[in-house]
């Protein structure tokens, strides 16, 4: 498959490992991966801040981006980016754009996938030869969980990697307090709400928390360094993309 | 020629200002603030609400139909929005038919005003009620008292709340954030005659809120009630309950006196079937509510001799005028959102300000009683929530309150945008509007990496982003983007490497 990477601008700016192992892991599956280079930003944050208008630009620059009609798939490792394709683009379009917008929105809105959607329903695929020997525990941001239903497809390629010590994050499906401009108009909130998580995620004894959103990652990690917890987070595709190298160690 | 500026007329007219209870005094994050430093209030509430969440999951889980009859409940709602007028004038009829008399209320002033005017005419200077949200809402004990009529809660977690000279934090547990030792005070501090030996067994604190409760049903004339539904079809009323405190005020005082707001009509007799399987199950985690009590005009000799009803607008119709708010006005006040919301578990309800806390609160209060600029406390109720959509999966009639959210925050940010943030926001877009503008700015992050500097983590920034920096560290920006990855030689040559070994 020809596909796409949309790198979201949390992930192309402060997270490159999580685009980098998505794009080498597509790769080593024999897929042609792509890097449509005028792509940006979903517009997620000001459509849930409430200034649509001005995602319409966003919205019209990432239908440019993928356009292209020889692109088989858009892959995005991140929950919350793909919600806001499938759930905001067409509000945002409908209210300020032309009809042409909408129609590319809609055609764009269905090839649109969030990593292990893509690799479990799209490419039939759950185990991707990932090597990862830690502990981890797994969080489920709530887009990937509600506005998406991954439901268990995150965790049937974990559940496949080697040497993994998966164990069960209790309340797993509890936010983590980040929503955006919520961690910050409702820092006090917020910060309750982290600090659940962590506790939850320190009573695994995890190595890594693991979850396919980079900015909850944000969220939880900040949390954790800020604690000194020497737990780390870690996204699925730096798990997937995992391989064990001659050496006996990951790369 | 004299000009005449006339006001330009606002309708429908939102819940006024000054009367009633759906706008607190403080912005949410100022009152939760508060809120979340009461360690007794947190511990409370997470227990409360994780023991009704598992509760509930496990009696709907039971139901192999569950979804279906949320389709339902949403499609009868729905219905019922679209045509509110002409429901409410088959209700009318109905009602009055039956010996009941019906009244109109604009606003909570008016409603306060009716009713306090039927208690005074007969002559008593007590009532009994029925535990209700809509009585809440236009704070009518507080207007009572005012005239000087005593009402008495008979509900046990209302009675607690108001013998404690406090406020409801929940829909349908009043008293969610008070536990038995709290309780066992209140009652030896406000009620009278109370054996000053209670102790905090909570069949010894019920035992002294019965014997309390007995002599009021016996001596008090006048009962008001709020209502769960409304039948247009028969002008029936339904109150579900779970103590019989409830049946006991609607079949032993002469006068009974229902406030209702309008939404809260059924077409049918048989829409109950729907509405009595998903609200006990979806509020209090039961298959069915141990009472549920329905009347209808008045029946010689039995009852309540007198009937009254007080349909209330307060912001309801400016609602229904609104996409959004039509939504909201399907809720069937059951309280699921609250119990599954992370951030009311942390903050309770008192923080909301309204007599609606929660996420339905969050979308209903703005849209009752508008929000009136930036200062208003209802404008930061639209963004007291992650958006992590519990609330929506738990709705048991599936209103979107997520979306709803986003869009009130919309409409908030188009009646009065923030300055700095609608320049920030304004800014954001510009630069994300275009590759090459977003590798500028991308370059400008990258200048986090001297404010991290050896530490690795940036762990202060300057407000509004000091919220995060509070608590939270940030990573140290890469010294690489993406892009200047994949447009690397190294880039290319990881990815040719993976091309390999795909052929492998």
């Amino acid at each position: 498959m020809r596909i796409a990477l949309f790198a979201t601008c949390i992930g192309d700016t402060m997270f490159p490992n999580a685009v980098k192992s998505t794009a080498l892991l597509l790769t080593r599956l024999g897929h042609e991966v792509v890097f449509p280079p005028g792509q940006t930003c979903c517009g997620q944050m000001h459509v849930n801040t409430g200034y649509q208008p001005d995602a319409l630009p966003l919205v019209e620059n990432y239908v440019e981006s993928f356009g292209d009609e020889s692109i088989d798939a858009v892959v995005v490792p991140s929950g919350s980016c793909v919600g806001s394709v499938r759930h905001q683009h067409e509000v945002v379009a409908s209210r300020y754009g032309t009809p042409r917008l909408c129609g590319q929105v809609e055609t764009l809105k269905a090839k649109t996938y969030e990593l292990s959607e893509l690799l479990v329903d799209v490419l039939g695929v759950t185990d991707v030869g990932a090597y990862y020997p830690h502990r981890v525990t797994y969080h489920p941001t709530c887009h990937s969980l509600r506005m998406l239903r991954v439901g268990e497809k995150p965790l049937q390629l974990l559940r496949a990697v080697r040497d993994i010590d998966l164990v069960e994050l209790p309340e797993a499906d509890s936010c983590c307090g980040f929503g955006g401009t919520f961690a910050l108009k409702n820092a006090e909130t917020s910060t309750a709400m982290l600090a659940d998580k962590i506790r939850n995620i320190s009573g695994t004894s995890a190595e890594y928390c693991c979850a396919s959103d980079s900015s909850c990652l944000m969220h939880i990690g900040g949390g954790m360094t800020r604690l000194q917890m020497g737990t780390q987070t870690v996204h699925l595709a730096e798990i997937l993309a995992s391989v064990e190298d001659h050496a006996g160690a990951t790369a | 020629m004299t000009r005449v500026a006339l006001p330009s007329p606002a309708f429908p007219p939102r819940a006024p200002e000054g009367a009633g209870n759906l706008r607190g005094s403080e912005s949410f994050p100022d009152a939760a603030h508060h809120e979340l430093a009461n360690s007794q209030l947190r511990r409370n509430i997470s227990n409360a609400t994780h023991t009704i969440r598992e509760k509930r999951l496990q009696v709907t889980g039971e139901l192999p139909d569950w979804e279906q009859l949320r389709d339902s409940g949403s499609a009868i709602k729905t219905d019922v929005m679209n045509r509110l007028p002409e429901l409410l004038e088959q209700f009318e009829a109905a009602v009055t038919a039956r010996g009941g008399v019906v009244h109109w209320a604009q606003d909570a002033v008016e409603a306060n005003e009716i009713v306090a005017g039927l208690v005074r005419e007969t002559g008593s200077e007590e009532v009994i009620k029925v535990k209700s949200m809509a009585t809440q809402e236009i704070g009518l004990n507080e207007h009572l008292e005012s005239e000087g009529i005593r009402a008495y809660e008979t509900d046990l977690a209302e009675l607690i709340v108001q013998l404690g000279h406090d406020t409801p934090s929940h829909i349908l547990v009043p008293a969610i954030h008070r536990n038995r030792s709290e309780i066992r005070e209140i009652f030896l501090n406000e009620m009278a005659d109370v054996d000053p030996h209670l102790d905090d067994d909570p069949a010894s604190l019920a035992a002294a809120a019965r014997r309390f409760l007995r002599h009021k049903f016996m001596t008090t004339p006048v009962a008001i009630s709020g209502t769960n539904f409304g039948i247009a079809e028969t002008g029936t009323l339904g109150v579900v309950e779970s103590e019989g405190n409830g049946r006991m005020c609607l079949t032993m005082p002469q006068t009974l006196i229902t406030v209702m707001g309008i939404e809260k009509i059924i077409p049918t007799y048989a829409d109950l079937e729907v509405f009595l399987q998903l609200l006990p199950r979806s509020s209090t985690g039961e298959r069915m509510n141990p009472y549920t009590s329905m009347w209808t005009g008045v029946t010689p000799e039995d009852g309540p001799q007198s009937f009254h009803l007080v349909l209330l607008d307060n912001g309801r119709t400016a609602a229904l005028a609104d996409k959004i708010g039509r939504e909201a006005l399907n809720c069937i006040r059951c309280s699921a959102c609250l119990n599954v919301c992370p951030v009311y578990e942390r903050t309770g309800g008192h923080a909301y300000g309204s007599t609606y806390p929660g996420p339905i609160g969050a979308v209903l209060t703005p849209q009752l009683a508008g929000m009136h600029g930036s200062h208003d406390p209802n404008s930061s109720l639209p963004f007291a929530s992650s958006l992590c959509g519990a609330c929506f999966d738990a709705c048991p009639v599936k209103i979107d309150i997520p979306s709803l959210l986003v869009e009130l925050r919309h409409q908030k940010v188009e009646q009065a945008a923030f300055g700095s943030e609608a320049a920030a926001m304004r800014a954001a877009s510009i630069a994300m509007s275009s590759s090459g503008k977003f590798t500028v700015a991308q370059k400008a992050a990258g200048l986090g990496r001297l404010i991290a500097g050896k530490k690795g983590k940036i762990s202060a920034l300057p407000p509004p982003l000091s919220g995060w920096t509070d608590a939270r560290d940030i990573p140290k920006p890469p010294k690489q983007t993406f892009r200047q990855w994949w447009g690397s030689a190294e880039g290319q040559r990881e990815i040719a490497d993976a091309r390999r070994q795909a052929h492998e």
